[in-house]
């Protein structure tokens, strides 16, 4: 059972000397929602509802997402105009399509133009498309992202060190309920010859949430 | 009151709206900055359970339509800083809506 920080008790003869003060053995703190959620799981363990086998291969699944679906979709609608042009009407009917099942929620695909770039942010909790990203990274539920990325747009892409010009329209969607949000970047130039796998590996995590381009070919 | 009952749509896209400015207690899914503003529909995005009955484990129904409504940043921060057609879009659900000023 989890308990909070104490120096451990037992005595320190392991028949050598004393070894250097190392981290304490609970290195994390319980706050008031870990201690609910503990006791909240083994609960319903205990009453037979879920088993702690469910919980893991749970954990398991959501580890196993990753940005590398959100690229595929992404590389894919850039070869191949017919499928864009039914990810942008039916996302998740589009995913499906490629094998991705893209989970409860219903995904709105935003396109980047040469006339609009689009960030995604939640600035109420951390919501995030995580059936095709996978677990959003620490700063996207850092309450300084979540607060400047509606107020100053342009000055958090700068610090990403992505400059948009003012002719081209900055456009914030702020994830307040039951959407979820994928940006397709654009496609960098000079990718003409690449292979779909190959345009795949310059779709980064970033340039999906909108706080990056796509990477240019090297 | 059967799950799938839903509060008919009154707002289309392109429709000029603007948030009510209230301030009730419990899970509001209104972002505070956005409360009082004025904006147009961008979409229906279609009827969700209301989730200020949800969080409190009520059926949440009759299910509200759900907007994409779209509003002009340097409307709602008056030291924005950027060109004028910097926006942001926001989910609003219909009971949070109410018809805007024609623009």
């Amino acid at each position: 059972m989890i308990a909070p920080d104490e120096p451990h008790a037992h005595p320190h003869e392991h028949g050598q000397a004393a070894h250097p003060p190392a981290r304490p053995d609970t290195d994390d703190t319980l706050t008031y929602y870990k201690a609910m959620e503990v006791a909240v799981r083994e609960l319903l363990i205990e009453k037979g509802v879920i088993s702690a086998e469910d919980v893991r291969r749970a954990i398991e699944a959501m580890d196993a997402r990753s940005p590398a679906q959100g690229a595929r979709i992404v590389a894919r609608a850039w070869t191949d105009p017919a499928y864009k042009t039914r990810l942008l009407a039916d996302p998740n009917a589009a995913i499906h399509e490629l094998g991705i099942e893209p989970g409860a929620y219903k995904l709105v695909v935003l396109e980047n133009t040469p006339r609009v770039h689009n960030l995604v942010v939640c600035t109420l909790c951390s919501c995030y498309p995580r059936g095709v990203l996978g677990l959003p990274p620490d700063w996207y539920k850092s309450r300084t992202y979540r607060s400047r990325a509606v107020h100053e747009p342009r000055a958090v892409l700068r610090e990403f060190g992505t400059e948009i010009p003012d002719h081209v329209e900055v456009r914030v969607h702020d994830s307040t309920a039951d959407m979820r949000y994928l940006v397709l970047p654009e496609r960098p130039g000079a990718s003409g010859t690449l292979s779909e796998s190959e345009l795949a590996e310059l779709v980064t995590r970033d340039s999906m949430i909108g706080v990056a381009r796509a990477r240019a070919p090297s | 009151m059967s799950a799938t009952e839903a509060t008919a749509p009154r707002f289309r896209p392109g429709d000029p709206v603007r948030v009510r400015f209230a301030d009730p207690p419990g899970h509001i899914r209104t972002p505070w900055y956005i409360r009082g503003q004025a904006g147009v529909v961008e979409r229906l995005c279609g009827s969700f359970g209301n989730p200020e009955e949800l969080a409190y484990n009520r059926p949440g129904t009759p299910r509200q339509p759900l907007y994409r409504v779209r509003f002009r940043q340097n409307q709602i921060w008056p030291d924005y800083r950027g060109p004028a057609s910097d926006t942001v879009d926001l989910e609003i659900y219909q009971h949070w809506l109410e018809p805007g000023d024609a623009r």
